[in-house]
């Protein structure tokens, strides 16, 4: 906390949350402020802290499973897919051709479940009212999918290491298929609500710049990086579930600010339904996979990221072949991702703060872990 | 399956470069990795970066074994978007010593270093904030570092914080 001493007389202190409704959960962000402008900042986290890797530590490998969908709450399914993932790869084993198919389906339903959440509290935040209802409305849809399939709308815990716990429902591919058919024109509408209003313009254009360069110094991944012109995604750079079989593009914006990040989550949500087109077309028959009894990986590190809808989310496994991880990191796109707010917001105005904390798309629970 | 050695262009230029200062040059399951001394970290870093893109580094982090002389291992991951690979870079420090922090080399090691230091009490030499991140900042205690238990606690600050005997 800045000492109040350093402080010129033109200068304030303002504190912002940790209850505070346009933070996203319990962030305290210190603002320094001269006027209206933002002379720094200084985050504090860990309101959410809960252990996560100490827990990982304590727990066997098919025990640790449900604790990762705590993480990033609204993108459980993503959670789950990077840790199954990892410890298919310590133990050197692949899913079946089925349950890799329904994976990829399940967590690109859910990055349009997360890119809606955010569409919807980034529009709130800024004050437009009603996105938020529509985004929910078809935010329900997505999370109905995962009820039929797990039973479970947030906290899925939908995979297992080794494939899938449960096979698909009948009448999955339809529903799957007739949100994709619902969905398409629902982005058009918010596009018509937002995308050349002028209020909405205004107050996203231009602000809260990151380039390219200082993406990658500050190690920010997803959206933000892709909003800043460098064309990459894991899917593509290093493809995992057999996401090189799918036909779809890269979003990229120029300008690297909050206006540029809405277009490119926009155009990811219509590249996630087409993704999703071609995977139910071709859910192959077969086994969906049987989660080993008993896992030992033998001794041996391995780290394993995925696109998160939020960025590179990694976990580095080390394994002392027992039954439980000897160390489990998790490496959260979203604490990286905040780390940038700063340079984000300073030399801006205050109001800005509250656009990019929104456009930042960052989950607390993820951030404390 | 063990890992087995590394070669190539890249293993080739850095033992040009770094000598004996690299003790081993590894892949397992695919995934290239090297174990350096302390003190070749920073500039291999930099050199990394410089010469071979490796410019975006992904994470910080480290594992206790508290049995072993040096106690900790201190992992940086790195990745180069121009090449699209990742190589992990392992060095071996003693409880107490004080790695040179990476933070000038990537502007994003800044909290990563704090969180380690939060959570292992490795402290960053010359890290510009070495503060906790994560835990209140009166804690005393690191808490994974293996002698602590799952439920272990600080006590104290539970009782003068919250108000609580235990929080268990």
């Amino acid at each position: 906390m800045p000492d109040a001493t350093f402080l010129d007389s033109t200068e304030l202190v303002l504190n912002m949350g940790p209850q505070h409704p346009s933070t996203h959960g319990v962030l305290r962000v210190i603002l320094k402020l001269d006027g209206e402008k933002v002379m720094g900042t200084e985050c504090v986290i860990g309101y959410l802290h809960r252990g996560v890797e100490k827990l990982g530590e304590n727990r066997t490998y098919q025990q640790f499973a449900p604790y990762v969908d705590r993480m990033d709450y609204v993108a459980a399914v993503s959670n789950g897919l990077g840790y199954c993932l990892a410890i298919e790869k310590l133990l050197n084993i692949e899913a079946p051709p089925r349950a890799q198919v329904t994976r990829v389906i399940l967590t690109e339903l859910n990055r349009i479940a997360s890119h809606l959440l955010w569409l919807g509290t980034h529009a709130l935040d800024i004050g437009a009212i009603t996105p938020v209802f529509y985004c929910f409305r078809e935010r329900e849809e997505v999370l109905k999918i995962f009820e039929n399939y797990c039973g479970a709308r947030l906290t899925t815990h939908a995979f297992r290491i080794g494939g899938l716990q449960y096979e698909l429902y009948d009448g999955f591919e339809e529903q799957v298929k007739t949100f994709c058919d619902m969905f398409l024109p629902k982005v058009d509408e918010y596009e018509e609500l937002l995308t050349n209003n002028r209020i909405w313009v205004g107050r996203l254009k231009g602000v809260g710049i990151l380039s390219g360069d200082e993406c990658k110094d500050f190690g920010v991944t997803g959206p933000v990086l892709r909003a800043a012109g460098v064309k990459w995604d894991l899917r593509k750079a290093q493809p995992y579930s057999g996401y090189e079989q799918y036909d779809f593009e890269i979003p990229t914006g120029e300008n690297g600010d909050t206006y540029d990040r809405y277009l490119v989550r926009m155009e990811e949500m219509r590249q996630s339904v087409r993704i999703i087109r071609q995977a139910v077309e071709k859910i192959p028959t077969g086994p969906i996979g049987k989660t080993p009894k008993v896992i030992k990986p033998a001794t041996g590190e391995a780290y394993v990221s995925i696109e998160a809808p939020k960025g590179e989310l990694g976990y580095f496994v080390v394994s002392d072949n027992s039954t439980q991880p000897y160390r489990l990191r998790v490496r959260p796109p979203s604490f990286v991702n905040l780390q940038a707010l700063d340079r984000m917001v300073r030399g801006g105005l205050v109001a800005d703060v509250v656009a990019i904390i929104g456009t930042l798309d960052i989950v607390l629970g993820e951030v404390d872990r | 399956m063990a890992a087995t050695p590394w070669e190539g262009e890249l293993p080739a230029q850095l033992k040009q470069r770094f000598g004996n200062q690299i003790t081993e040059y590894a892949t397992y399951l695919g995934q290239n990795f090297i174990v350096a001394k302390p003190d070749a970290v920073i500039p291999m870093l930099e050199f990394l970066k410089l010469e071979a893109d490796f410019d975006y580094l992904v994470d910080v982090t480290a594992v206790d074994y508290p049995k072993r002389a040096e106690r900790f291992d201190l992992i940086y991951i790195l990745y180069s978007f121009a090449r699209n690979e990742r190589i992990r870079i392992k060095t071996m420090i003693v409880d107490g010593a004080q790695p040179a922090t990476s933070v000038n080399v990537h502007v994003g090691a800044n909290w990563l270093e704090r969180e380690v230091f939060d959570m292992f009490g490795i402290q960053f030499a010359g890290h510009p904030d070495m503060r906790r991140i994560l835990m209140p900042e009166e804690w005393e205690g690191f808490p994974l570092r293996k002698e602590n238990s799952i439920i272990k606690q600080d006590d104290r600050w539970v009782r003068e914080n919250l108000g609580i005997e235990s929080g268990q």
